[in-house]
C-alpha cells in the first residue's frame, strides 16, 4: 500500500512506501508558490475552441488520456450525427424544464471551458437543457435526467439552476452507446442545497468527455456523486467555485474500471472565497488487463479564501494484474489563515495473501473478493445519503464482480 | 473420531529459480482430543508443514498424503479444507482493509457451518468469546488485522478458533511476540476449545514457554524437514534444558 497522507497543516506532502506495480501515486502541497493548478492547464479558460491547440498528449492535462480513443473529440474531426444522444428530463412539480438555443445567456453562468474538448462541446451544441428550481422550492422527488446514447456522436450542454434556498436532488443517468462531449453547469443560489448523482453506465464502446461546473452560492451546499462503471473512455472534469462565503461542497466518486477501460476524473475545487468548505472522496476498483483509472485532485486555496476547510482523498483497489492507477492529489495554499487542508491518496492491491487468509476461514474465492470490494466501497456509499442510489450502487458493484475476469 | 493423517509428506518451494525441498518425509497422526506440540529450530520446516496442510499456493506437495477422516485434503481448495474442519492460526495474520471483524467473522462462520448463524445467538456467542479473550467489544468494528498490535492479532486468531470449532487446529507460533499476560489469555482460549474434546491440536512453537499453559500429549522435535524425535511432555523439558543443538548437529 502506497500512502501519501497529510495532516491538516501546512507542509510538504510525504509519499511513503512502494506503490504496487502498475500504479503511481503522487501528491504535493505547494505553499504560496507559483500556481501549479493554473499552470496545469496549457491555455487559459475560454469559450473559443481556437484558443486551445489540438493536444498532442504531452500536455499536463492530457498526458494520461489515450487521445486516439477520443474518436476525434479533441481535434475537431468528430462530427455530430443528429440523433446521437437522447436527453429526457422527468421533473416533479415546481421545476421548470426548457430546451434553449445557444444564445441563452444563462448558459455561461456556471464556468468557462478549460480544455479543448470542453470548448469544442460548448462551441458545437445546438440545444441545451435547462432545469430551474424556483427560489425556496423544496423538492420531495428527484429530477431525473436520462442521457441515452443511440450510437451517434453528439455535443451537449445542460444547466441546473436552483434559486435561493431551493433544495433538490438531480439524478443524471448516462446509458447506451455514444461519442459525447457535454458540459453540465450547476448554479446554486444563496442557501440552496443541491445533490447531483451522475451515473456513467455506458455500453462498452462509449466515449464520454465533459466538464461539470458548480458555482456554489453564499451558504449553499453542493453534493456531487459521480459514479463511473461503463464506457471505453470516460473523462470527467468536475469543478467547484464559490460565489459567496459559507458555501460547502462534497464531491464523492466511485468507479469500477474493467479490462481495457480508461476512466479519468479530474477535479478542481477553487477556494476563491472565505469560509467555505470542501470534502472530496473518490474510490475506485480496477480489474483486468489495461484497466486504467486516473484521478487528479486539485485544490486551490486563494489568498482571499481565509477560513477554508478542505480535505481530499482518493483510494484505489487493484484486484488483478495488468491494471494501472494514476492518482495525483495537489493542494495549493496561498493563505495560512485556514481551518484545515489535507489530502490522502492510496493505492492497494488485493493480494494473494489476503485471498489465502479469507479462504483459510472457509470463505470461497468469489465471496472473498466480493467481501473485500464491498467493504472497500461501503464507507463511501453510506455517505451518499440517498437509499435508492446506495442500493443501486451496491447491486451494480455485485454485477461488476460477477462479470469479473 | 476425526483424525488427521500425514504420510511421507514431501514439500518444496520455488526460490531464485530453483526448487528447494523443505519437508522431507513427514509422518504424523493427530486424533480428535489430542494435543501435539511440534518444536524445532528456525528454518526446520515447522511453518511449511502448517501452510502446506492449509493449502498455501506457495508450497508444492511433491509426494505423500494428507487425509482428514480418510478424505484426501490435498485435492481440496483452501476454503474446502477449512470447511472440512481444518483451521490454521497464523503467525502473521493478514490485514484485510475495508472488511470489519464482525462482518468477517460472520461470513466465515456462515461458510464453515453451512448456514448463517441466527443473529441473536450469534451476537451473544461473539460477545462471550471476545470477553473470554479480554477483547474490547469495539474491536468488532475495526478492519481485520488493520493496525492490530501483535497481541491483538493473536487474540483475533484464537477468537476465530473458538467460533469456527474446527476438527483439527494448527497453531503456528501463536506464542511468538506475546507478553506473559497475553500468552496466558490466548492459552486459556486454546484450552477452552481443547476442553470440548472435539479438536485435535497441532501446536507449532519454537519455545517451551507456551507448554506451561497448554499441556501437550505428545511432543515432536522437528529438524531438517522431518520429525527427528517423538515423545511425551517430558521431551519438552529435555529441550528446555538442552536446546536443539543435538538435532541440528545430527543433521550437519
Amino acid at each position: 500500500m502506497a500512502e501519501a497522507q497529510n495532516a491538516p497543516t501546512l507542509g510538504s506532502a510525504r509519499v511513503g512506501g512502494t506503490p504496487p506495480a502498475g500504479s503511481t501515486t503522487a501528491g504535493s502541497i505547494a505553499v504560496a508558490a507559483e500556481s501549479t493548478v493554473a499552470t496545469r492547464m496549457s491555455a487559459p479558460p475560454s469559450y473559443d475552441v481556437a484558443d486551445f491547440p489540438v493536444p498532442h498528449g504531452r500536455e499536463e492535462e492530457w498526458r494520461f488520456t489515450p487521445l486516439e480513443r477520443l474518436r476525434g473529440l479533441h481535434d475537431g474531426t468528430a462530427v455530430a450525427t443528429g440523433d446521437g444522444v437522447k436527453v429526457v428530463v422527468e421533473a416533479p412539480e415546481g421545476v421548470t424544464v426548457e430546451t434553449v438555443g445557444r444564445d441563452d445567456a444563462r448558459l455561461r453562468k456556471g464556468g468557462t471551458p478549460v480544455d479543448r474538448v470542453a470548448a469544442q462541446a460548448y462551441a458545437s451544441f445546438e440545444r441545451a437543457s435547462v432545469v430551474t428550481v424556483a427560489k425556496e422550492a423544496v423538492l420531495t422527488e428527484p429530477v431525473r435526467i436520462g442521457v441515452h446514447g443511440e450510437g451517434g456522436t453528439a455535443y451537449g450542454h445542460q444547466l441546473v439552476e436552483l434559486g435561493a434556498f431551493a433544495e433538490a436532488v438531480v439524478v443524471i443517468d448516462h446509458t447506451g452507446d455514444a461519442v459525447l462531449a457535454a458540459n453540465i453547469d450547476f448554479v446554486l443560489g444563496d442557501g440552496a442545497k443541491l445533490t447531483v448523482v451522475s451515473v456513467q453506465d455506458w455500453d462498452e464502446k462509449a466515449v464520454h468527455v465533459g466538464q461539470h461546473n458548480a458555482l456554489v452560492g453564499r451558504d449553499a451546499s453542493f453534493k456531487s456523486v459521480v459514479v463511473t462503471f461503463g464506457g471505453d473512455l470516460v473523462r470527467l472534469h468536475p469543478r467547484v467555485a464559490y460565489a459567496g462565503p459559507g458555501g460547502e461542497a462534497e464531491l464523492f466518486g466511485l468507479y469500477f474500471t474493467d479490462k481495457g477501460q480508461h476512466q479519468e476524473h479530474r477535479l478542481l475545487v477553487d477556494h476563491n472565497t472565505p469560509h467555505c468548505k470542501s470534502n472530496v472522496a473518490y474510490k475506485g476498483a480496477l480489474q483486468g488487463d489495461g484497466a486504467h483509472a486516473v484521478w487528479i485532485g486539485d485544490v486551490l486555496i486563494q489568498a482571499a479564501a481565509e477560513g477554508t476547510d478542505t480535505y481530499e482523498m482518493n483510494r484505489n483497489l487493484v484486484l488483478t494484474d495488468g491494471a494501472r492507477v494514476d492518482s495525483v492529489p495537489n493542494l495549493e495554499i496561498e493563505t495560512g489563515e485556514i481551518v484545515g487542508a489535507g489530502h490522502a491518496s492510496a493505492t492497494g492491491r488485493f493480494e494473494d495473501e489476503q485471498l489465502f487468509y479469507l479462504q483459510s476461514r472457509g470463505i470461497p474465492e468469489e465471496e472473498a473478493r466480493r467481501l473485500v470490494v464491498r467493504g472497500f466501497f461501503a464507507e463511501l456509499v453510506q455517505q451518499i445519503g440517498l437509499p435508492d442510489v446506495e442500493a443501486r450502487l451496491l447491486d451494480k458493484i455485485e454485477d461488476e464482480l460477477k462479470a469479473s475476469v | 473420531m476425526a483424525t488427521l493423517e500425514i504420510r511421507d509428506l514431501h514439500v518444496s518451494v520455488e526460490a531464485d529459480n530453483a526448487t528447494k525441498e523443505i519437508l522431507k518425509g513427514v509422518d504424523l497422526t493427530v486424533k480428535q482430543g489430542e494435543t501435539h506440540a511440534i518444536m524445532g529450530p528456525n528454518g526446520s520446516g515447522k511453518s511449511t508443514l502448517a501452510y502446506s496442510i492449509a493449502g498455501h499456493p506457495k508450497y508444492t506437495i511433491t509426494s505423500g498424503t494428507v487425509t482428514l477422516d480418510g478424505e484426501d485434503i490435498l485435492e481440496m481448495s483452501v476454503d474446502e479444507r477449512a470447511r472440512a474442519g481444518l483451521f490454521l492460526a497464523m503467525q502473521y495474520p493478514i490485514e484485510i482493509p475495508g472488511v470489519s471483524v464482525s462482518n468477517f467473522l460472520r461470513t466465515s462462520a456462515t461458510a464453515v457451518r453451512g448456514e448463517a448463524p441466527k443473529l441473536r445467538t450469534w451476537v451473544k456467542e461473539v460477545k462471550e468469546a471476545m470477553a473470554g479473550l479480554q477483547m474490547d467489544p469495539a474491536f468488532a468494528e475495526r478492519n481485520v488485522n488493520e493496525g492490530f498490535s501483535g497481541g491483538e492479532k493473536k487474540r483475533h486468531e484464537i477468537l476465530q478458533l473458538e467460533l469456527l470449532k474446527p476438527k483439527v487446529a494448527i497453531l503456528d507460533e501463536t506464542d511468538s511476540g506475546l507478553d506473559v499476560d497475553a500468552l496466558r489469555v490466548v492459552s486459556e482460549g486454546v484450552n477452552r476449545v481443547r476442553e470440548s474434546g472435539e479438536v485435535g491440536t497441532l501446536l507449532i512453537t519454537h519455545y517451551t514457554r507456551i507448554l506451561r499453559y497448554i499441556k501437550p500429549d505428545f511432543v515432536h522435535v522437528f529438524a531438517n524437514g522431518r520429525i527427528a524425535e517423538s515423545g511425551g511432555a517430558e521431551l519438552a523439558d529435555k529441550l528446555e534444558n538442552e536446546g536443539y543443538e543435538a538435532y541440528v548437529k545430527a543433521v550437519a
